[in-house]
């Protein structure tokens, strides 16, 4: 139209054009897809395992036959492996992003090296991990691979250089302000760390971390091959103890041969993601509360 | 010197004859010299703070004022490739000699920055924070009372004391500065460094903090970085003009061109560089 010549704001809304709308459809489809096959998903597993929503689940152990079959073991298999991980993963990770973030001479060529391999670890396929710890069992001289203590190892270092990179990235988002004010009033370096970079970064170090034990409690690659695929029917008492977890044990009952057994995977299932999905929404809640505007 | 002069410098605290002329020097810069890894930022600085005198430094942008007045707290040594020589002595000390601890020095002078930087934390902790990393053995009423001095000493008690734990960020900009001007004097430090300490505040909240410094100057010794002609005419006892030159290799650095009483520099100063940039032909 006469645009340039007239002052006319009316006109057909360029938002409403052809083209624009083809393109916002397209994205609404892709996410449509995305969304469906989660819900079909949900939804068959969750019908799979109907009629063993119960304390069966919680209170049996393993047994051959699927009636009487519960994942006790695996659940506080699950649970004890995974805060060893935690126990061990989480202390490691943080000294070693300070230690990077705070204190490190970036331009020594040793630092360099250590920045590039954490990139790189966190990439690195999980069995791999498995493979390295069972090789450091090995060494140790333990017999039995499948021991707690093994399976935490394995699963601590699949995440550490996860934790590391989300405690860098917190404590990169904590204005270098805040710092040199601290520094100003006659604070040690330790002090400013420990006191103010370190307690700024809470937030962010607490989200990062939360999704990488989750990451953990889902994982069993490593596991199987420390050889947790055991059939077990005690609690997993002590750090030397045999365990087994709930992806592996619903790996396990999923390739058994009678159908019962799929129904007690679902149901292990349907409790494995409830345990994700609400570490997830803690992660979710925590970051959006503590926020910081700077 | 004679008071005809005075309109444009202060009068508050010395009083008549001696303002602007060093009674007693607190810290002495001989031949100090900045580098940046290769790059010799500023060269040759020598020049004299007056105890409880308001020493401003003016001169246009990246001429090294930052840079100096960094050197007076050694916070660059903070920066990885700072490294300087010559010497600035401090009450008799080399401030940058082997055995001295720069912690040490910041805990005795103190620094408010250009930007306000609250810690995230409650007003009452921004302040309580250097008294007790800086090992000052409080009680609980020892810290409150420091606290209330330090906050009335910065004018802000009044404003604040009925949300001493609401967070420092919850505070105006203006509010802010003067929250970091009483984290630095809960301290007691000797000397109060300020960097552009007004530059992002209206010119309402400037003057508060200018008369918190002639306050201030009661007590302490200030060393403060403005672009604000006017702000140095008005709070300063003394005023070095640094500038900026390059040298034969092409390398641009900042240098001391001279420095005198506030009233005299920006009334009859001697170099005609300092005339052109105070009237504005310059920078
Ligand atoms: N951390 C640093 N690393 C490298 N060079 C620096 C650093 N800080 C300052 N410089 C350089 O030193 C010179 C002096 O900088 P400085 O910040 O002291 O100037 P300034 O007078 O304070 O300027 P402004 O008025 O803009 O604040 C500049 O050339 C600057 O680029
Ligand atoms: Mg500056």
């Amino acid at each position: 139209m006469s645009v340039a010549t007239n002052w006319s704001i009316e006109g057909k809304n360029h938002e409403k054009n052809f083209k624009s709308i083809i393109f916002l459809g397209v994205l609404w489809l892709s996410l449509f897809v995305a969304f469906l096959f989660l819900i079909i998903l949900l939804v068959t597993t969750a019908m799979n395992g109907w009629g063993r929503y119960d304390m069966r689940l919680f209170t049996s152990y393993n047994n051959t036959t699927p009636a009487d079959a519960g994942a006790r073991a695996a659940i506080l298999g699950s649970l004890f492996v995974v805060s060893v991980t935690a126990l061990m993963a989480i202390p490691v990770g943080i000294a070693a992003a300070v230690y990077l973030e705070e204190f490190a001479d970036r331009s020594k060529w040793y630092n360099k090296v250590i920045e590039l391999n954490i990139q790189n670890l966190a990439a690195v396929p999980a069995i791999l991990y498995g493979m390295l710890t069972l090789g450091i069992l090995t060494i140790l001289g333990l017999k039995n691979k499948n021991v707690v203590i093994g399976g935490s190892l394995a699963l601590a270092l699949l995440i550490l250089p996860v934790v590391i990179l989300t405690t860098r990235e917190a404590l990169r988002a904590v204005p270098q302000e805040i710092r040199d004010g601290s520094l100003a009033l006659g604070a040690t370096e330790v002090q400013t760390v420990t006191k103010q970079t370190l307690p700024a970064a809470i937030p962010g170090i607490a989200t990062g971390t939360i999704l990488a034990v989750s990451r953990a409690i889902g994982e069993a690659a490593p596991l199987l091959l420390l050889g947790a695929l055991v059939f077990i029917t005690y609690d997993p008492n002590g750090l030397l103890a045999g365990f087994t977890t709930m992806p592996i044990q619903i790996f396990s009952w999923t390739s058994a041969a009678q159908e019962e057994f799929k129904q007690v995977a679902a149901a292990t299932s349907m409790l494995l993601l409830a345990i994700l999905l609400s570490m997830n929404g803690v992660a979710i809640f925590i970051r959006n509360k503590f926020a910081k505007r700077w | 010197m004679t008071s005809e002069s005075q309109g444009l410098s202060r009068g508050m605290h010395l009083g008549g004859s001696t303002r602007g002329e060093i009674v007693q020097p607190i810290m002495e810069l001989r031949n100090l010299n900045v580098y940046y890894g290769d790059f010799h930022a500023v060269r040759d600085i020598s020049l004299d703070v007056g105890a409880n005198q308001i020493t401003a430094f003016i001169g246009p942008s990246g001429c090294g004022k930052s840079t100096v007045l960094r050197c007076l707290n050694r916070t660059n040594d903070l920066v990885p490739s700072a490294r300087v020589t010559g010497g600035i002595d401090y009450r008799g000390h080399d401030l940058y000699g082997p055995s001295v601890d720069p912690i040490e020095v910041r805990r005795r002078v103190g620094m408010v920055f250009q930007k306000p930087n609250p810690f995230p934390k409650s007003i009452f902790d921004n302040i309580a924070y250097g008294p007790r990393v800086t090992g000052m053995k409080l009680n609980k009423s020892e810290t409150e009372d420091l606290v209330e001095h330090a906050l009335s000493k910065a004018g802000l008690w009044s404003e604040v004391k009925d949300k001493l734990d609401q967070s420092g960020f919850a505070l105006s900009g203006g509010q802010q500065q003067r929250l970091c001007i009483a984290r630095a004097i809960a301290t007691s430090p000797d000397i109060l460094l300020m960097d552009e300490p007004c530059a992002s505040l209206d010119p309402i909240a400037t003057s508060l903090i200018e008369d918190l410094m002639l306050e201030l100057v009661n007590d302490y010794t200030v060393v403060i970085v403005t672009h604000n002609m006017q702000q140095a005419a008005r709070v300063s006892d003394r005023t070095a003009f640094f500038s900026a030159k390059i040298d034969d290799a092409g390398q641009r650095f900042g240098h001391l061109v001279e420095m005198d009483q506030t009233s005299k520099i920006f009334t009859n100063p001697s170099d005609s560089r300092t005339e052109d940039y105070i009237s504005g032909r310059f920078g």
